[in-house]
């Protein structure tokens, strides 16, 4: 019983460190005041200001675009580059495995700077091809890691099964391999989204003239200090990305009940 | 699905590359770099309207930031705004073009205190933009004693009750221009003796903060800060029990100002913007705007009567006249880190 109310408390804590900073925010984005000490009455102004604003809205539209093609890309080819580890020998596909860790485990900044070189290198101009490129670039990894385990969950006699009772190759990879392998690829996509929509370092580097995303956007702001507006900008954010958090662990934890049954 | 996913991809691909295609191969397009939320908007749209070239307007939080950018070659960027000790810097080190005075008749509306300043001495490359200083920001109800020296900071009556800021520039500039000595210095000595009187007085300082002092003093939780003048102005908005004050022994004035880089293909289009940001109705609009002082003799006798002769915004020639302009410290920047490091250290 003590144990119990012990455990509650800790859990209690847990998410009041956790989330009481976020609370605060969204709070404030209702302060019908630019200051963050005094509370001056509730007002939706901010969240007008904000969609009149067109830096906002521009800096919205790029990284809402960016999220979504590059997590598109990333998912194409990171589900191909997985099947392709997965039927790869033994110590082959350690290797590459290993490789595939490094960019995750790569200090973002190490990644953008060595991303904003490269371009340079190449003369590829900074700006939308080259922000959309490092996204791809930094997704790719997320998306391998989470289609990997589907596959080592497919039975490899099923793909050969379909062949012997007369599909083409092509036709069982998107009749058989493809749904069994589906919420890892859609995991794996809607992780990239998320990680694209949030993404300020490696932006921030490859990002050129004419091109800029919410972080970026937010973070030049920090001069003249924070202005409310962002605030609402934050709150409605961080809702849309805990919506698709909800989704992915949804789709995980419907998976896990599927397999168990 | 899969289908659908692959024709919905391709179509979003055709829309961005179309949009982004006929923008840039119709009309002129100007590239303009500037701090965030420093500049009314509405001025960019009427800017485009009247000259029918397009402004891809995108911003930066810190010199360094928007100098990464600009040294790395990878940008194209037509007008920046670089602070003084920053455009000194890109100078030397070739980075900007030298202005068509020629193509800015409306230079001459700026305040001639402003022009051939130090980083710039024949300003060949560069315009004012906004301007400001540094100084002590305290509660009338607070402190009863005289505020007109940097010492005050130093006063063991205010114990916690101080705000520093958490800026090596500014704070150490602080020490040495309370011993006497120049913002400047390259003096290794001058520097030891600033750091030993900063580390003096961090029992007295409450906090070292950046932004939140704003808010800070105005809820009334410290009783002295050193902060910029544009943030005093706006503090003494909200609360009128503020005052804000430039030392005696003089303090930092700064410039944020407009250049041309070399990275810049559109010269032409670049001066027609900075000429047009010159235009008293613009400057105007853009200094209401953002609350920091303009150098534009014009637009400030616009201003209302109670800003106009608010000497935190517009301080006489006599609270100036000890201040200082920050010059490029060049390598001396590293024993600023060093010092500043010790400092927070201790």
């Amino acid at each position: 019983m003590v144990k119990d109310i012990f455990n509650r408390i800790y859990l209690f804590l847990i998410f009041v460190f956790l989330y009481a900073p976020i609370a605060v925010l969204i709070i404030f984005s209702f302060n019908n005041s630019k200051s963050r000490a005094n509370w001056n009455g509730f007002t939706l102004k901010w969240y007008l200001q904000l969609f009149r604003d067109p830096d906002i809205k521009k800096a919205l539209y790029y990284t809402i675009l960016i999220a979504i093609i590059s997590s598109i890309i990333s998912t194409i080819i990171g589900t191909a580059a997985a099947i392709g580890i997965h039927s790869m020998s033994k110590w082959k596909k350690s290797l590459v495995m290993n490789i595939t860790y490094l960019p995750i485990l790569n200090p973002d900044i190490v990644t953008g700077i060595s991303l904003m070189i490269l371009f340079i290198f190449l003369k590829v101009r900074l700006g939308f091809v080259s922000m959309l490129l490092a996204h791809v670039t930094f997704n790719i990894p997320y998306v391998i890691l989470s289609v990997m385990p589907k596959l080592k969950q497919l039975n490899k006699h099923l793909y050969e099964a379909a062949l012997d009772l007369g599909a083409s190759p092509t036709y069982a990879f998107f009749k058989v391999i493809l749904p069994e392998i589906m919420p890892g690829i859609i995991t794996g996509a809607l992780l990239a989204f998320t990680l694209s929509l949030d993404d300020f370092v490696i932006s921030f580097f490859t990002a050129g003239s004419g091109v800029t995303n919410l972080s970026i956007a937010i973070y030049s702001m920090a001069r003249r200090g924070v202005n409310p507006t962002i605030n609402a900008l934050s709150t409605l954010m961080f809702l849309s990305v805990l919506i698709l958090l909800f989704i992915v662990n949804k789709r995980t934890s419907k998976d896990i009940k599927e397999e168990k049954n | 699905m899969k289908k659908l996913n692959f024709a919905l991809f391709l179509l979003i691909i055709l829309a961005a590359l179309g949009l982004s295609g006929c923008s840039q191969q119709n009309k002129l397009v100007l590239n303009v770099y500037n701090w965030g939320d420093y500049i009314d908007e509405s001025v960019i749209e009427d800017f485009e309207k009247e000259y029918g070239i397009k402004v891809n307007y995108d911003t930066y939080a810190t010199n360094e930031d928007m100098y990464v950018k600009i040294k790395s070659g990878g940008s194209d960027y037509d007008v920046i705004f670089p602070s003084d000790y920053m455009i000194e810097k890109m100078i030397n080190e070739n980075l900007l073009q030298k202005i068509n005075l020629d193509n800015i008749p409306n230079f001459e509306l700026i305040d001639d205190q402003f022009k051939n300043l130090d980083y710039d001495p024949n300003n060949e490359y560069s315009v004012p933009y906004m301007w400001g200083t540094v100084g002590i920001l305290y509660n009338k109800t607070m402190v009863d004693d005289p505020v007109d020296s940097w010492d005050i900071l130093w006063n063991e009556k205010y114990a916690g009750q101080i705000f520093m800021l958490d800026s090596q520039r500014e704070s150490i500039g602080v020490a040495l221009q309370k011993l006497g000595y120049s913002l400047n210095t390259r003096d290794v000595n001058e520097l030891e003796q600033a750091k030993q009187t900063l580390i003096e007085q961090k029992p007295l300082v409450l906090a070292y903060v950046g932004d939140e002092v704003k808010d800070k003093m105005v809820g009334g939780e410290g009783a002295l800060a050193v902060v910029w003048s544009g943030d005093a102005v706006t503090c003494k908005q909200e609360n009128p029990d503020l005052e804000y004050v430039i030392p005696k022994e003089g303090s930092n004035f700064w410039f944020d100002a407009m250049v041309i880089p070399t990275t810049s293909k559109n010269k032409e289009a670049a001066e027609k913007f900075i000429n047009y940001l010159c235009e008293t109705e613009v400057a105007l609009k853009n200094t209401e705007y953002i609350g920091y002082s303009t150098p534009h003799a014009k637009a400030k006798e616009m201003l209302d009567e109670e800003i106009k002769n608010d000497r935190t915004a517009y301080p006489l020639p006599e609270d100036i006249a000890n201040c200082e302009i920050y010059k490029d410290l060049g390598d001396f920047v590293s024993e600023f880190d060093k010092v500043w490091t010790e400092i927070m250290a201790q």
